[in-house]
Parts: structure tokens; C-alpha cells; sequence
């Protein structure tokens, strides 16, 4: 067993591959590579200087290579274990900022549960169904936030295979505006669909598609005014079908805008009105757009108003 | 006469519980769904007790901590923080702008909570 130990220390390839990166910025590859360079330097320094001594020329040119090769090598390494230390310093942040967002919910069901198991029912007898939405919703919102990190998770590691087709945005749109209409409605919010009746088809996966395009009618009516509008708009540009998403709300301040399609990242305007949100959807948006060879964007104006957009190509 | 409690907390569900297990342990509840609210309501419902949330929409709850102790009015008012955050920074700060106790929700039995407010009422 020692052995076959080992011998799968020894196969640095199989470990390079585990760690998912590749093998030129595996620093166990790169020591082998660079312990092999020294040895080789060694025997030709020693070769070199008792038998071709006469020729200085050629000394210094072989010697100056092998010292080029070593200071490339060890260059890499220095790079690969920074990333690895980054690598590092950002799971753990991931791990703050999630214990923190999944802490909310867990304590809205413990003081619940609590409630309901403990001998103060009284009159909360009659609020039982009160407190099982209370249970439900959290559950909900937990599950909503960890089938966000799995799907980060799985566009990260490009494990999120996309099963594309032709299919018709309107329709989605449509489906999305359904879902959507009763949240608006009860914050006095118009929620408008404009697109010309002869669209052509966008070829990608449908269902990530919806999530993006529902991403962004959601972010709409949630960071709008009272009696604001949520306007979705479809148009041909070029190849492209373009999909919008325009509202009148409470905008993105100019110093957030360079940051919005970053993991986690949420705006100050958008923590004064929400205080509940993962940061996670315009970063899942943008990784499936790309992936699904279109572009994504937005336009925004403190206290105006946002458009986010996505363009899909009509044709594989 | 029943005691009343501001509770200022954007979290509808923990509004309830704590709120119907307040009731129930018979003090007398008004509560605030943001910073901004609960300022003005401390100012009007002039409580016995206010119980505080940091991450709050519209106005922080430190800044809404501070205006209460600024204010001759409310700076006598027992405020106890019930957050989720934990950072030794932010236990620290809250105590230098003279919160009463601080509290990190996940970590409390409603039973404790009750505890905490007991004491910081003098009962």
C-alpha cells in the first residue's frame, strides 16, 4: 500500500488534473521541470568547462540559456502559487459572504420553529398557518440561494452544458411577464411587453435564457418606485434578437457601474431599498449569455432608471 | 402599564415571532420596518425599549443608533442590537455609540432574547 502511495505522489499529471488547472501552472510540474533544468545545467556546466574550456563563447551562450529556461521556470511558479494563495483568500470570502446570506433565513425558521414547539401558543394557535408560510418562505429562499451556488459553481467550473435550440423569446417573455405580473401589481407597477409580431426565432438553451431574462424583469420591479413601469422590449438588431428590460426605478450610481456583473457585487442604492439579495444574478446572467454567444449590458442612471439588455443570435 | 418596544427589523417573519412572543410575555409592541421609520417613530411612540437591526433599508442602523443618542429626547432609551453580523468591529462600535447589549440573531432561543430584554428593562 506504501507503494502504490507512492506511486500516486509520483504521478504528477493525475494531481495537476485534480486540482483543474493546467499543467503549466501546476507547481508541483513545474518543480519536477525545474529539478530536471538544474540537473542538465549541472552536467553540461561540468562537461562544458573540462572539455570545450577553450571556446568561452559558446560556454556563456549554453550557460546563459539553461539560466533563462531555469528563470522562466521559476517565474511560473512564483505565478501559480499566487493564484493558488488567491485562489485561496476567495473561497474563503465565498465562505463569509454565504454563512451570512444563508444566517438570515435559518434565523426567521429557528425563532419559528421555536414559537410553534414551545408552550406560548395561545392565540398564536390560530396564527399557525401564518407561521408555516413563514416556514416555507425561508425554506424557499435557502433553496433558491444554494441552487444559485450550484449553478455559479457549475459555470465556474464549466461543468453547465447548455442545450440549445431554436425557440421563440416573445413566448418566454410572455411566460416571465405572467410569473411576475401579481408581484408588480401590488407595488402599483405597469409591466409592459413591446414586440412586433414577426420576430424570427434566438437559438440557445431556453431554460437559462429564462433565468437571465427573468433575472432582469425581477431586479426591475424590486429596485422600481411605487407606481413605477417596468417596460420589456424585443427588437431585430442585425443577427441578433435584442431583449430589454427597461424600468424607472431607483438606478445604479455611476461608481457601481463598473461592478455590477461581478459575483456578489450589490450597489448601495440597491442595499438601501433591498436589504435581502445574493449578488449572484447578473453574474450568472453574464456567464450564460457569453456562453451562449451573445452580449450583455445595461444603462443606468441614479434615481432614473435602468436598462439591462441581452443580444441572442437568431442562427447556429 | 405595559412596557412598550420598538422593534426595527426589515425581516417581516422575524417581526412576527419576536413580536407575537413579546405580546404574549405581555409588553405592549410597535415595530418599524426601516431605519428612516423607526427614527421617527422613537421620537413619537417614545418606547420603553428599542430593539435594533444593522442592515436596514433607507437609513443604517448605526446611524439610526447615533441619532437616538444624540437626540435629548430618546438618548435615554435602552437600545439592544439584533443582527446577524458578528464582527468584533461592529460589536465594538455599536457599544462605543452606546448600545445597551448586543445580540446576533442566529446565536439566540427567543427565550434568551427575552432574557436580555428583561435585564436591559431593569426587570
Amino acid at each position: 500500500m506504501g507503494f502504490k502511495k507512492l506511486l500516486d505522489e509520483l504521478n504528477i499529471i493525475a494531481r495537476c488534473k485534480k486540482y483543474g488547472i493546467s499543467i503549466w501552472q501546476c507547481p508541483q510540474f513545474l518543480f519536477v521541470l525545474m529539478g530536471i533544468v538544474i540537473m542538465i545545467t549541472a552536467v553540461v556546466t561540468y562537461t562544458l568547462g573540462t572539455r570545450v574550456a577553450a571556446d568561452p563563447e559558446t560556454v556563456l551562450l549554453i550557460v546563459l540559456a539553461l539560466t533563462v529556461v531555469l528563470f522562466v521556470i521559476t517565474f511560473s511558479i512564483t505565478r501559480s502559487l499566487e493564484g493558488l494563495a488567491e485562489a485561496n483568500q476567495m473561497k474563503t470570502e465565498f465562505i463569509n459572504i454565504v454563512s451570512h446570506q444563508l444566517r438570515s433565513p435559518l434565523s426567521n425558521l429557528k425563532w419559528a420553529l421555536e414559537l410553534l414547539m414551545s408552550n406560548h401558543l395561545g392565540e398564536i394557535k390560530e396564527k399557525r398557518s401564518e407561521y408555516m408560510k413563514i416556514l416555507e418562505d425561508n425554506t424557499n429562499r435557502m433553496s433558491e440561494l444554494v441552487a444559485d451556488l450550484l449553478t455559479v459553481s457549475r459555470l465556474e467550473q464549466g461543468r453547465f452544458l447548455l442545450n440549445k435550440a431554436e425557440f421563440s423569446l416573445t413566448d418566454l417573455a410572455k411566460e416571465i411577464i405572467a410569473i411576475h405580473k401579481p408581484a408588480a401589481e401590488a407595488s402599483q407597477i405597469r409591466l409592459k411587453l413591446e414586440a412586433p409580431g414577426n420576430l424570427p426565432k434566438v437559438y440557445g438553451d431556453a431554460l437559462r435564457i429564462k433565468i437571465v431574462a427573468e433575472n432582469f424583469v425581477h431586479n426591475a420591479i424590486r429596485y422600481n418606485k411605487d407606481k413605477g413601469e417596468v417596460k420589456v422590449k424585443i427588437a431585430p438588431k442585425n443577427k441578433s434578437l435584442l431583449f430589454a428590460v427597461q424600468d424607472n426605478g431607483i438606478g445604479i450610481p455611476a461608481d457601481d457601474q463598473k461592478h455590477i456583473f461581478e459575483k456578489f457585487f450589490r450597489s448601495k442604492n440597491a442595499l438601501k431599498s433591498q436589504t435581502h439579495g445574493s449578488g449572484l444574478g447578473l453574474y450568472i446572467g453574464k456567464m450564460i449569455i457569453e456562453k451562449s454567444d451573445g452580449k450583455i449590458g445595461f444603462k443606468s442612471e441614479k434615481n432614473k432608471g435602468s436598462t439591462f439588455w441581452f443580444l441572442l443570435p437568431i442562427k447556429a | 402599564m405595559a412596557k412598550k418596544i420598538l422593534f426595527i427589523e426589515d425581516e417581516s417573519a422575524l417581526q412576527k415571532t419576536l413580536g407575537d412572543f413579546l405580546k404574549q410575555e405581555g409588553y405592549n409592541t410597535v415595530s418599524a420596518l426601516d431605519g428612516e421609520t423607526g427614527l421617527k417613530m422613537a421620537k413619537t411612540e417614545k418606547p420603553d425599549l428599542i430593539l435594533l437591526d444593522l442592515v436596514l433599508p433607507k437609513m443604517h442602523g448605526f446611524e439610526v443608533l447615533q441619532a437616538l443618542k444624540e437626540d435629548a429626547g430618546t438618548k435615554d432609551i435602552p437600545i439592544i442590537i439584533l443582527t446577524n453580523l458578528e464582527s468584533t468591529g461592529d460589536v465594538e462600535k455599536a457599544l462605543e455609540l452606546g448600545a445597551t447589549t448586543y445580540l446576533v440573531k442566529a446565536s439566540y432561543s427567543l427565550e434568551e432574547v427575552i432574557k436580555k430584554i428583561k435585564k436591559a428593562l431593569g426587570e
